[in-house]
């Protein structure tokens, strides 16, 4: 007892410690002045808030109480042919196939389990590009892609690949007639995604797949911001190849997997050598709890997808009208129609969006996406729809998901519009702004 | 008659045990998901009439109740901080 509370009071010394270092820290210019805000007061009074469903999303319950007997009593090697073990699990795995087949209308036969959506986009686009390399060698993309599928690409560039960047418009979708100009004989595979991670911008998919089809290029979506939130079937869609992750639909991290077709068939060149799992396209043990979580996450996002929509757009043009109702001169980036209603990315002119993340420290939203949002460089995706510099600093991503409440959507734009015009009072832009004049027409003088 | 009125019975006994059990969650977001999705869903079928439609929503419900007796053991064995709108 006594030891207890010992412990616990000097971890609560601590956390008072750290609480003090981290206010200084940070409040260290307000010091001694009787400033109106402080951080301190706003940041460290409970968790705060998820709105970020694009970096990942929280697994749910119901997936966790799926995947916790093979954490625990069924251990088995799916793989191991010969004993009891193995066959429990390689019967888990392959319900699992099952069920994530059928979300995207494939047959189960199609499915390798990878270890995310980075990995399939990897598999997809040096797999399909190093096995058809001798008669083809071009490869087409967009500008507004993941990093994975981008690096993907520079890597295959190095092998003497020509690889086609596609720009978008300024709506963030592609230009179909451009793309079709693009596709030449050469050409083995066209890369674009189904829901931009950035953005939340659709791309027309079915229009893409019915144009690769009728050139007889193989079309790769990378689809693990839409699989489980907008319907998608590869067979009406005429998808080659899609890449799906775990953890963007309320399964586990590290797990995802890539459809392949087989027919007509779409050959690929494995880039792992090892045993041969997974039709020797990607070798290694199955990880069979999370293979199973991604088959729940599946079955669910199926199951819940119109009631999930319904929610997220009724809450996602709450969080909108809420903050454009309330606050001028803020641009939504990317199409606001043909996008997906949970990723919602506004530029609040005149605000540096650091200063803006700095202040919302209570929720937990993103600049953009979550692989380069250590860098303080605006973002690729912003900079390819053409907004401009200034806006794609300011530029703050609300993603809402499954598990988001009314409370937390208003508590979040209720915070944002505080906090914007805060920074604005404070920015001398604004002020002449206010005072009509137009900073365009401002000659900065160079020094 | 005897039968759908005793299924009645069974439904909202279902319901409130449903409820009790998920306003238990430790973490605000499932909590409340909880709540909500089971009052809808019941709100959902409240019209249905075939016996065997009721019949594996009963079931369905049964194996819910169960998970989520056990996903609040599992939520408070891992308990964080409250959200800073549940202060």
């Amino acid at each position: 007892m006594l030891r207890f509370s010992i412990r616990n009071s000097s971890l609560n010394e601590l956390k008072q410690t750290s609480k003090a270092v981290f206010c200084r820290f940070i409040s260290s210019d307000n010091e001694g002045k009787n400033t109106k805000f402080s951080i301190k007061d706003e940041t460290l009074d409970g968790r705060p808030l998820y709105l970020d469903a694009q970096a990942t999303t929280p697994l749910d319950p119901r997936v966790l109480d799926k995947m916790l007997p093979y954490l625990t009593n069924y251990y088995g090697n799916p793989h191991s042919r010969t004993h009891y073990y193995g066959w429990e699990t390689e019967t888990a795995v392959e319900k699992a196939r099952n069920q994530v087949a059928k979300l995207i209308g494939a047959d189960p036969k199609e499915i390798i389990f990878t270890s995310g959506a980075t990995e399939s986009n990897n598999v997809a686009i040096k797999g399909v590009g190093r096995f058809y390399a001798e008669k083809k060698k071009h490869i087409i993309t967009t500008q507004t892609e993941h990093k994975c599928v981008l690096d993907s690409c520079r890597a295959l560039e190095g092998e003497g690949f020509k690889v086609t960047y596609m720009p978008v418009n300024s709506n963030g979708l592609i230009d179909i007639e451009a793309l079709e100009k693009a596709i030449t004989p050469e050409t083995s595979l066209v890369s674009i995604m189904s829901v931009n991670n950035e953005i939340g911008v659709r791309q027309p998919i079915e229009e893409i797949g019915k144009l690769c089809r009728s050139k007889k290029v193989f079309f790769h979506t990378d689809a693990a911001q839409a699989v489980g939130k907008i319907p998608i079937n590869v067979n009406e869609m005429n998808i080659d190849l899609m890449s799906i992750s775990g953890h963007k639909i309320y399964g586990p991290k590290g797990i995802g997997c890539i459809y392949i077709r087989r027919r007509p068939r779409v050959r690929i060149e494995a880039i792992q050598s090892g045993g041969g799992q997974e039709r020797g396209i990607r070798s290694g043990t199955l990880p069979a709890p999370l293979v199973v979580g991604l088959g729940a996450a599946c079955e669910i996002a199926e199951k819940e997808m119109d009631y999930d929509h319904k929610r997220i757009e009724f809450l996602s043009k709450r969080l909108l009208d809420g903050i454009l109702g309330n606050l001028e001169h803020v641009v939504r980036n990317g199409d606001p129609e043909k996008s997906y209603p949970g990723c919602i990315n506004l530029s609040f002119a005149f605000v540096e969006g650091e200063s803006l993340l700095m202040a919302l420290k209570d929720v937990a939203l993103s600049s953009g996406s979550a692989c380069t949002s250590a860098s303080l460089e605006p973002s690729y995706v912003l900079r390819a729809i053409g907004t401009e510099e200034d806006l794609a600093h300011s530029s703050i991503r609300f993603g809402i998901g499954r598990f988001t409440t009314i409370e937390e959507v208003d508590y979040t734009v209720e915070k944002t519009i505080k906090h914007v015009n805060r920074l604005r009072e404070m920015s001398p832009l604004w002020e002449m702004v206010q005072e009509g004049i137009d900073i365009k027409t401002i000659q900065w003088s160079q020094h | 008659m005897s039968s759908t009125s005793s299924s009645r019975a069974l439904v909202l006994s279902l319901y409130k045990k449903l409820l009790r059990e998920g306003s238990k969650f430790p973490a605000y977001n499932f909590r409340m998901y909880a709540l909500r999705r089971t009052k809808d869903a019941f709100k959902e079928n409240k019209t249905l009439t075939d016996q065997n439609q009721i019949k594996a929503c009963i079931e369905e419900a049964r194996e819910n109740l169960e998970m989520l007796q056990r996903q609040v053991i599992i939520g408070n064995l891992y308990r964080t901080d409250k959200l800073i709108i549940e202060k």
